[in-house]
């Protein structure tokens, strides 16, 4: 058995956050659970805990609140056993027809889905070199590949992401900081729960399984399910007399 | 109407702030006998918050709690009303290692318990026929398992639960706290509110599997001396080939089990599924009967015994995936009755016979020796014999169900509301005596009638 190392799930009470945490807890891993609801988080822990007999703890965490990153940082250091890891599970999708409405929607979603994550990232920088190095799993999505007109405010809070990442990963990758981009299709969550069905729909633990195994292999970006690769393949290459005609 | 004038009683959902709106979507559920969709709006919630309110929303409809979906006819669907899956509040909480007592959230499963807990020593108490029911299922039917005999149901198990009511406050639970609300939930369909949680006292085992000795039975009186014969055993379940007439009436195989002292090496988890619905006309009579037929004789004359995986031996039609596609796209019913002892070989023979004549093609049924009374109001089990069969939905299959009713009443027996899809109202309030006594309960915890379901507005119960 290697030596116990730690993730921190930042997002800790989404469905992808909970099923990824379990696959951790499961090989071994001590987890922290980051987010706003601290009861909600330690039932999850707790289950961790009994389920696979690993430390497993629950931390608040808000991407919102910037001047609390670095305290929040700091926290997370004492919690961890051995090296810390990371995945990057939170953010937001209200649709895009309220956010049309309401653009402070879109101010939060643009807030929480890129200033938030990349602030925190940044904060958890030092820490990730000072340890000699970690990974960073993050979850972007198909939808910042190409702009949809369904959803494409959310998509360009996605595609600034993968673009953050791009960049972070570059600038760590010499301090062994791996950087993984989940580039992910739907899945089966409480944020796709009211949408019409989704085509290739991951279940959760199906989506966490297989971004554990990806994340055990390197680092870059990754559609999952793989499925996705082709598929956005196709939607990218397509000229725009054909995509403006489609209801996507 | 009833219903529909006591919603409006039900406070509207005033949104808190950080409270959001619930999640619905369309959704036709199905009961595992799959004989019907019910299409509803269901919601799914993850976190205690969410559930409070789904349970609280103002969506004009009237709400049933679904776990596995494994009950087999309509206790868990709610069509044109709304319905709250439960089962991604699965976390286990805590456990007491001295005690046995978890701890969980009600979509916790059999198989979860039987995962993390088997390597360690505990069992569930009361095992269901399938691991993929929840705990909050095995509540809402106060389930049993192949040792009720000695071990009683599922609610003889709990020492606690938290239970949401109608208003949305949760409310702990126990023979202590409100035993009334508590002995109404045990059993109650899910028509008293929704479990957030329950603590459950697990049964410590010696290892991962049990010795099993089967034995061929020649017919029903047989079978009934053989349970007899097997009272002390810690588990005992009997197959029924349903298809054998006269002489061999009830003919099958009893299997009594004991816990091993021995692991075996475990068992792979991998499950094969059936990938379409049979067509219909593959389970005849014909067929059935050769299956059943062989089945029997698969047991040598002699008997034998063997170590076997708890999981092999309690939940032998999981290792199948959706078995239930077996009986084609019209589904089937499952019959499950119980019977006072005094009565039973009697009224076991005129079931079995009624079934023959008609011939439905029944698979295996299985008999069962009862011991206790369940823990709840409205539980099943009652000391006697108990008798389960398929029974695939054809022309006839309601003439033959009302008529299997009809002799269950006659021989003071009852019906097991988890398998069933037929019961008439009348048929409940006399095989239930305590039916007032319930729906007092719950018309105290659930004033506007927030919680009901096909089965209750079926059976009357509103």
């Amino acid at each position: 058995m290697p030596p116990r190392e730690t993730w921190l799930v930042l997002g800790g009470g989404s469905s992808i956050g909970r099923a990824f945490a379990r696959q951790a807890a499961a090989a071994g891993q001590g987890v922290l659970l980051a987010g706003r609801e601290a009861a909600e988080l330690e039932r999850s822990a707790a289950d961790l805990r009994l389920r696979h007999g690993v430390p497993a703890s629950a931390m608040l965490f808000d991407a919102l609140d910037l001047a609390g990153h670095a305290a929040f940082v700091r926290a997370a250091a004492a919690l961890a056993e051995g090296r810390l890891h990371v995945l990057l599970a939170f953010g937001t999708m209200p649709s895009q027809a309220a956010c049309e409405a309401r653009p402070e929607l879109a101010r939060a979603m643009v807030e929480t889905n890129l200033t938030g994550a990349a602030a925190v990232l940044t904060a958890l920088a030092p820490l990730l070199r000072g340890q000699g190095g970690g990974t960073v799993v993050a979850l972007g999505s198909v939808a910042g590949e190409r702009g949809r007109p369904r959803n494409h405010l959310y998509g360009a809070t996605k595609a600034a992401l993968h673009t953050f990442l791009q960049g972070y990963a570059a600038r760590h990758a010499r301090h062994r900081v791996r950087v993984l981009t989940l580039l992910a299709g739907p899945v089966d969550t409480a944020l796709t729960w009211p949408l019409p069905r989704l085509p290739f729909m991951a279940s959760p633990q199906g989506f966490a399984a297989a971004a554990w195994r990806r994340a055990q292999r390197g680092s870059g970006q990754a559609h999952l399910p793989g499925i996705w690769a082709p598929v956005m393949a196709v939607i990218r290459a397509l000229p725009n007399r054909i995509f403006n005609r489609l209801d996507l | 109407m009833l219903v529909p004038l006591a919603l409006r009683l039900v406070p509207p959902a005033l949104p808190t702030p950080g409270e959001a709106a619930p999640a619905w979507r369309k959704l036709s559920l199905q009961g595992w006998g799959r004989l019907g969709r019910a299409p509803c709006q269901a919601a799914r919630p993850e976190r205690l918050r969410d559930l409070r309110a789904v349970v609280l929303a103002d969506v004009g409809r009237n709400l049933v709690p679904h776990g596995a979906g494994r009950s087999y006819g309509d206790a868990a669907l709610n069509g044109g009303g709304a319905a709250v899956l439960t089962t991604r509040l699965d976390r286990m909480l805590g456990f007491d290692a001295t005690t046995g007592v978890l701890v969980a959230e009600p979509g916790v499963s059999f198989a979860d318990i039987i995962r993390t807990f088997l390597p360690r020593g505990w069992l569930p108490p009361t095992p269901p026929g399938t691991a993929f029911a929840t705990l909050g299922g095995a509540v809402a039917h106060d389930v049993h398992g192949k040792n009720q005999h000695l071990a009683g149901c599922f609610g003889h198990h709990v020492e606690w639960l938290d239970l949401m009511l109608a208003d949305g406050s949760t409310r702990r639970l126990s023979p202590s706290e409100d035993a009334a609300a508590f002995h109404a939930t045990l059993g109650g369909l899910g028509l008293t509110g929704v479990v957030t949680a329950l603590a459950l006292r697990l049964l410590p085992v010696p290892s991962n599997a049990l010795l099993v000795r089967r034995q061929r039975i020649a017919g029903l009186d047989a079978f009934l001396e053989a349970f007899g014969a097997a009272r002390q055993a810690s588990w005992a379940v009997g197959w029924i080939d349903a298809l054998a007439g006269g002489a061999a009436l009830g003919r099958g195989i009893l299997e009594v089990a004991e816990p091993a002292p021995q692991h075996l090496p475990p068992p792979p988890e991998a499950q094969r599924n059936l990938p379409f619905d049979a067509p219909g006309c593959l389970l005849n009579r014909f067929s059935v009967r050769a299956f059943n037929a062989a089945y029997w004789r698969r047991v040598p004359a002699a008997g034998d015994a063997q170590p076997m995986h708890y999981g092999r031996f309690l939940f032998p039609l999981d290792g199948i995936g959706q078995w239930n596609r077996l009986y084609g796209r019209r589904g089937f019913h499952q019959f499950q009755c119980v019977l006072p002892e005094a009565e039973a070989p009697r009224g076991l023979r005129l079931l079995l016979e009624a079934v023959g004549q008609a011939g439905a093609a029944s698979f295996l049924a299985v008999l069962k020796w009862m011991g206790r009374d369940g823990a709840g109001l409205l539980s099943f089990a009652r000391p006697g014999f108990t008798l389960a069969l398929d029974i695939p939905a054809r022309a006839g299959a309601g003439a033959l169900l009302r008529r299997l009713e009809r002799l269950t009443l006659d021989h003071g027996g009852r019906v097991y509301l988890a398998k069933d899809s037929t019961l008439s109202p009348a048929g409940m309030a006399a095989m239930y005596p305590r039916l007032a006594e319930f729906q007092a309960i719950r018309a105290r915890l659930d004033p506007g009638g927030r919680f009901s379901s096909d089965m209750s507005r079926r059976l009357g119960l509103g």
